[in-house]
């Protein structure tokens, strides 16, 4: 069974409508009746229930190493979980999940350490809830099936990885003369790497094409290409260039493909909280 | 080092040249297009950056005169953030040039359709990534402070062999990446960092696709030969990217004042 037609196996529709299809599809699986409302928020509009995390520091830098801390947190629990889960096929999603989760490990280590060593409190971990308050079950922990779990966990990571690129890209004004700048885009470009796999694995290209969020990715996915369509780039209108050479297919396109686009921190953490129940890993959730 | 003196072609620095496409006999010469290291930090008027013919800032080393260049001028990247788009510039231009060869070669006459499509799209990025950086350049700071197109020597690439093509591909998208992410941090306009940042991720997606290609079903995507135990990505110094992307640059010029990192300490 190709990817593609696994994808198209959870629909948009099921995950972000509160459709009766969808409640009668979910009950039978599990309690998943509190945040249930939430599988009806796009991922953007969530309520920023991370907003407790991300206080003005009064320092512009570490507020968005923070922002950067708590999206590596996200990444890393979900790809350390989703190793966990025996949902992953052996071979290249199992060989690339652990590659990734490796990585992100190392930046939650990494930008705790930094934040430690310029005088700030690292957040701690929140406790996240991968199926978004029952929308989706990536680790199968709810019975929807192998197959629909690994659908979801890819289409899960592409979403983050994407997320992350346009967060990191988002911050680097913040980050300008200090340290941490160039950490962070080194990061920020290893996100992309991982955003180019994981797209390649679900069938799509390594690149955002215009706005469109891609193949069999939920609707609730689309904040995280919102934006991505800019064809304005320092005050240019790309497209309108005479380029030395002819571009192959349509210009637009490619002139989108050419450039990521930042998102902000409040687009990042609006797109996080979908993934978080608490501010703090002590206290008390329902998981 | 070594700061060797040749000449650009004058017809490159003509603002009517619109020769681009045509195949000029490639030069082939020894030494490497860069020999900066005696870095000057100058101060630069950011405001005036997106200032069509605005004033640049900072003294210019080549000669101000653009109408009539000098036969022997070597063109210096510059100073301040118009030296590293320039920097950049110089980058793109390669990878362009590169691909636009690529798809004249037999390796692609041959190849499948997802790896032609995916030459395809990149060579669409970086012609992109070209002409957007000689307008942009070109509108902050005048013609004659922008890079001249550059001429380069391929000859060691078999454009009918699917490794050397992917080899180099992969070579010189990585270190775009490492470009992008060492000049970061020398770069003093915010909306010029964030347009690098706009590009840089486009040339990581670049490069983790070429690597998926050489080697599938492998974590080479984003590989323990570029990523550190702490999970970051190369940066490279002008210094560092001149010595890798050197050999196939022809024609001479000199990155003596491009600025140094701010890192606030």
């Amino acid at each position: 069974m190709s990817i593609i037609k696994l994808l198209d196996e959870f629909s948009s529709e099921k995950l972000t409508t509160k459709s009766s299809s969808r409640r009668e599809m979910f009950s039978t699986l599990g309690s998943f009746g509190k945040k249930a409302a939430m599988a009806a928020v796009p991922f953007g509009l969530a309520s920023t229930k991370a907003n407790a995390m991300f206080q003005d520091s009064g320092n512009a830098a570490v507020d968005a190493l923070q922002l950067a801390l708590t999206l590596e947190y996200l990444e890393a629990e979900f790809y350390r979980l989703a190793l966990d889960s025996g949902v992953l096929p052996s071979g290249r999603p199992e060989t690339v999940y652990m590659q990734i989760y490796k990585h992100e490990d190392a930046h939650v280590e990494f930008l705790k350490a930094g934040l430690e060593g310029a005088g700030a409190t690292p957040v701690s971990m929140p406790n996240f809830d991968f199926t978004a308050g029952g929308a989706f079950d990536p680790f199968n922990d709810n019975g929807i099936g192998q197959d629909t779990a690994y659908a979801q966990l890819l289409a899960l990571a592409q979403a983050f990885e994407d997320t992350g690129v346009r967060a990191y890209k988002g911050q680097a004004g913040n980050l300008m003369g200090t340290a941490f700048l160039e950490p962070a885009l080194q990061i920020h470009s290893v996100e992309a790497r991982h955003a180019s796999e994981i797209r390649r694995i679900r069938g799509l290209e390594g690149w955002i094409t215009g706005s469109m969020r891609g193949d069999g990715m939920p609707e609730a996915t689309q904040p995280v290409y919102d934006g991505e369509e800019n064809v304005m780039q320092g005050g240019v209108d790309v497209t309108t260039l005479d380029f030395a050479n002819p571009i192959v297919g349509d210009v637009t396109e490619a002139v989108t493909q050419a450039f990521d686009e930042p998102i902000t921190a409040e687009t990042a953490t609006a797109i996080a909280s979908l993934f978080i129940v608490s501010d703090d890993s002590d206290s008390d959730s329902d998981s | 080092m070594k700061k060797p003196l040749v000449k650009v072609d004058v017809l490159d620095a003509s603002p009517k040249n619109s020769n681009k496409n045509s195949r000029r006999k490639f030069i082939k010469l020894g030494g490497l297009g860069i020999a900066g290291s005696s870095f000057l930090l100058y101060g630069c008027s950011d405001d005036d950056l997106f200032n069509p013919g605005g004033d640049v800032g900072g003294p210019d080393p080549v000669d101000p005169d653009p109408v009539d260049p000098p036969v022997d001028a070597v063109f210096d990247l510059g100073s301040g953030d118009v030296g590293i788009l320039n920097y950049a510039y110089a980058l793109e231009q390669l990878e362009a040039a590169f691909y636009a060869a690529v798809r004249e070669g037999d390796y692609y006459a041959g190849a499948s359709d997802e790896e032609k499509n995916i030459m395809d799209d990149l060579y669409n990025h970086e012609v992109i990534h070209r002409d957007f950086f000689k307008a942009a350049i070109t509108a902050a700071a005048g013609e004659e402070n922008t890079l001249p197109d550059l001429e380069f020597d391929v000859s060691s690439i078999d454009f009918s062999s699917r490794d050397s093509v992917l080899q180099t591909a992969m070579a010189l998208e990585d270190t775009g990446v490492g470009a992008y992410n060492g000049a970061g941090d020398r770069i003093a306009d915010a909306t010029y960092l964030t347009l690098a940042g706009k590009i840089v991720s486009v040339e990581a997606r670049h490069a983790s696709a070429i690597r998926s290609l050489l080697n599938p079903d492998s974590a080479d995507f984003a590989g323990d030969d570029i990523i550190d135990e702490n999970g970051l990505d190369l940066a490279y110094d002008p210094s560092e990217v001149f010595e890798i992307a050197g050999g196939f640059i022809v024609t001479d010029f000199t990155a003596d004042n491009l600025p140094e990192p701010n890192t606030g300490s």
